[in-house]
């Protein structure tokens, strides 16, 4: 976190809620009292396509992008896209990653091939990565939709404000807009935290 | 969203430039604001419309949104017009003649640039329009500037009675970034139309006199520029290379070489050029970093200055910091290194039709017939140019299909001369600019078979309303257009206007094969509504049976997301030809139930689980 700026790299596949975690991360920060700018390059991401989302704040942030090599954090809401943004980490840097794989059509199809083994792809770059079945904990809550603050949860203890701070902003949000999901997005931010103090499955201190 | 439209002075806000443009709207007294929906512009109006003193409507297209904007302003009121960047395009009949006769209440017209073409069919730089129609331009950077330059504009269009541009991009439309609210709303009366012939119609003789007001008015903002604080220099201690800069440009020369001078153009057009000349002074190269094209940079050399710019840095795409670096750093002696950790060499992710899609069965039957030549147009059905179905042959502008068909129709060659034209166009893009395309073929007896694919909503824009979808703007009931009487109305015979329901493959496939064998016009209309939006009802997800699944691939051809390649197998028939089996699965949470992939499979092995709600109603709205 250079310059006292701290940015964050959430990525994933149109419709996983990767913009609203990235809101969520820069509303707080916003909370917190610094300068905050969040863009995305998303396209026609509405329909299957790739999305990240840049969160950077600090005292003063000019560029909203995220340069390569230049993420403290990156979220991955699907495993072969975190492989894909990997590049954008820091090697000092930390990765959450959920093990979810989705192969597009033209996987399907048979035009391009699904890497076989996209954590161990991950794990071998010696950066620390952390990765777990978000999707399993959503289920156990009974409800595929909390993927988004079970994320959020297991990278809250990488932030550089209080992890509390975070989950405040995000049930804030649902007491005001949707009050009947308050409670189980609280649970399931306390699951991803838990989730994400699995040990990391690769380390830069590990090299 | 909501908590902007009743922020209140001095609070913070995490807004888009889009959202902060309708805060300053809304401050700045606005009565009316037209728009058509367009990436990166949409959500100016979408935010508009969430306050309750400002008239705000969807507009068929973009000309008539700045002719509402304009009659508003004739009236007294101040109006804002939105649009994307081939919006102004259509727009420009209207204001390039309003330049000359100017207006009475404040007019701004926002423009957004999709600059790294995120979701448009070309990159375009809108300030040309400012040179062109005589008009200032002003350039946000970020959230706070729009909102602070929205509010500017007007006032300065309401001083020297011109409609002023504000020029943003995709860069500042949809980031979000902190905006200090500073004021509440001032509502502004509206004196009435005060009728004067001579400045409001504009036949050559009343237009004349105006031609020099206009230039002399163009003398004035260039003495507003010079003198305007959103001309703003910022020291810096390396004077070995200045930046003049504009826009978010601006934002990413400050990340990239924080100690370097930089001018900032908030006011770019008309440019302070002696304000330029004074900052060039003061450093050993200066350099232009505009997006897109080298407009300032030309307008420098010709007052006399030594200046680089389009010779470093690329004539397209975003300035971000990742492209500045390699093209200054050794200007200065410092190589940049290219960071050695490559991206991941990974399948791509194009973007492609939702899980039951209405446009999905015109394509599954378009690409089933052969010899045909399909002219497209925008909209969500441009994908059907994709993989699958590989039957979208061109796409252009707004409503562009039913022309362009007409003329391939009329200018046939050699390789054609056994090919029906198909025109693929959608409900809203239709009545943008498609109808008269429809017109024309049939005044010229022209012979197109139309697929009008009305999916009751501008899909690709996030699902808003047109006339064709009985609501407008702010989801409340309008009149309905009868698009099979429209046609009819264009001179389409009763006959050739087919009515179908996209999910029925057998029939569709029918119907284009019928119609493209025709010797006149066709319009078949499709009637289900965008899988994304209100109006589609959701059914239990459908499951393939293994042991019934033969393998033949038929439903994997539909194109639908929710259907994948479970396993392929490789036999061999008695004759020895092998062949490849695909099994296919259908994905539970991604499948709504619409059953379109069932009229693919032969042997039945695509079921519901519990089939009593099989029968799919089409939701009626009044």
């Amino acid at each position: 976190m250079l310059d006292g700026i701290t940015n964050i790299l959430v990525v994933g596949i149109g419709g996983q809620g990767v913009m609203t975690a990235a809101e969520m991360l820069a509303r707080t920060a916003l909370d917190q009292g610094y300068d905050v700018k969040k863009t995305e390059v998303a396209g026609m991401a509405q329909r299957g396509g790739v999305v990240s989302s840049h969160v950077r704040f600090g005292p003063k942030v000019y560029s909203p992008q995220i340069d390569a090599g230049e993420a403290d954090l990156l979220i991955g809401f699907e495993a072969a896209e975190a492989l894909r943004w990997l590049p954008h980490l820091r090697p000092t840097g930390v990765a959450m990653v959920n093990t979810l794989r989705i192969a597009p059509p033209v996987v399907s199809a048979g035009l391009y091939d699904y890497p076989a083994d996209p954590i161990g792809a991950l794990a071998a770059t010696g950066i620390e990565i952390h990765a777990f079945d978000a999707g399993a904990i959503a289920e156990e809550l009974g409800n595929p939709k909390l993927v988004n603050t079970i994320m959020l949860g297991a990278i809250s203890e990488h932030l550089p404000f209080p992890a509390d701070a975070l989950k405040a902003c995000i049930v804030a949000g649902f007491r005001a807009y949707k009050p009947k999901l308050a409670e189980v997005n609280a649970q399931a931010f306390d699951a991803g935290r838990e989730a994400g103090n699995v040990k990391a499955i690769s380390s830069c201190s590990s090299v | 969203m909501n908590a902007v439209v009743q922020a209140k002075a001095e609070s913070r806000h995490l807004l888009s430039g889009n959202e902060a443009v309708a805060r300053a709207a809304w401050e700045a007294g606005v009565r009316v604001a037209a728009a058509y929906p367009g990436t990166p512009a949409t959500e100016i109006l979408e935010n508009i419309a969430l306050y309750p003193d400002i008239y705000s409507e969807w507009s068929v297209n973009e000309k008539v949104a700045v002719e509402v904007a304009i009659g508003a302003s004739l009236a007294g009121s101040r109006a804002l017009a939105a649009m994307k960047h081939v919006g102004m395009n259509v727009a420009s009949d209207a204001f390039m003649t309003q330049s000359l006769a100017g207006v009475v209440g404040g007019l701004v017209i926002v423009v957004a640039d999709d600059v790294g073409l995120s979701s448009s069919q070309n990159e375009q730089d809108s300030r040309y329009w400012g040179r062109f129609g005589h008009l200032p331009i002003l350039e946000p950077a970020d959230s706070q500037e729009a909102y602070e330059m929205v509010k500017r504009a007007f006032d300065l269009s309401e001083e020297y009675e011109s409609p002023v541009i504000v020029r943003m991009t995709t860069r500042v439309c949809h980031v979000k970034a902190m905006v200090v609210v500073d004021g509440e709303r001032i509502e502004r009366r509206a004196v009435g139309f005060q009728k004067n012939p001579q400045r409001w119609v504009m036949t050559p003789a009343n237009a004349k006199p105006r031609l020099p007001l206009m230039h002399q008015r163009d003398q004035k903002f260039r003495e507003l520029s010079e003198a305007s604080d959103l001309n703003l220099a910022f020291p810096g201690a390396d004077r070995r290379i200045g930046f003049i800069t504009s826009g978010p440009a601006f934002m990413h020369v400050r990340e990239t070489f924080p100690d370097a001078p930089v001018l900032k153009l908030g006011f770019s057009h008309p440019a302070p050029l002696d304000k330029i000349r004074a900052f060039a002074g003061q450093v050993d190269t200066l350099i232009v970093a505009e997006e897109t094209e080298p407009l300032l940079e030309t307008e420098i050399r010709a007052a006399g200055l030594a200046v680089r710019g389009k010779d470093l840095l690329p004539r397209f795409g975003e300035l971000a910091p990742s492209v500045l670096r390699p093209a200054i750093k050794p200007l200065l002696g410092e190589p940049y290194e290219v960071a050695s950790r490559s991206q991941a060499d990974l399948f791509p992710r194009p973007p492609t039709m939702c899980a039951s899609c209405p446009h999905l069965g015109p394509y599954f039957a378009l690409s089933h017939i052969r010899n045909l030549n399909i002219v497209g147009d925008i909209g969500c059905y441009t994908l059907g140019a994709g993989h699958p179905w590989n039957a979208l042959d061109t796409c252009t502008c707004m409503g562009a299909s039913l022309s362009m068909a007409h003329g391939m129709d009329k200018g046939r060659g050699e390789s054609d001369d056994k090919k029906s034209i198909v025109a693929v166009i959608g409900d809203s893009t239709f009545l943008h600019m498609g109808m008269q395309g429809l017109l024309n073929m049939i005044y010229n007896r022209g012979n197109v078979t139309v697929l009008l694919l009305d999916n009751r909503s501008v899909g690709m824009t996030g699902g808003q309303e047109n006339p064709g979808t009985g609501q407008d703007l702010h989801g409340l009931p309008a009149p309905r257009v009868d698009f099979a009487k429209l046609a009819e109305a264009l001179g389409v015979r009763p006959e050739r206007i087919r009515m179908v329901d996209p999910y029925e493959l057998p029939t569709m496939v029918k119907l284009v094969r019928e119609e493209t064998k025709m010797e006149e016009p066709s319009v078949i209309i499709t009637n289900r509504p965008c899988s994304l939006t209100d109006r589609f009802e959701r059914f239990r997800a459908f499951t393939v049976l293994d042991d019934k699944c033969t393998g033949c691939g038929n439903c994997i051809d539909l194109g639908c997301p929710a259907i994948s390649v479970a396993r392929r197998e490789t036999v061999t028939a008695k004759s020895g030809k092998t062949k490849e089996l695909v099994f296919a699965q259908i994905d539970a949470n991604t499948c709504t139930g619409c059953h379109m992939c069932v009229e693919t499979c032969a042997p039945d092995a695509i079921v519901q689980p519990e089939p009593q709600n099989r029968v799919i109603r089409i939701h009626a709205h009044a």
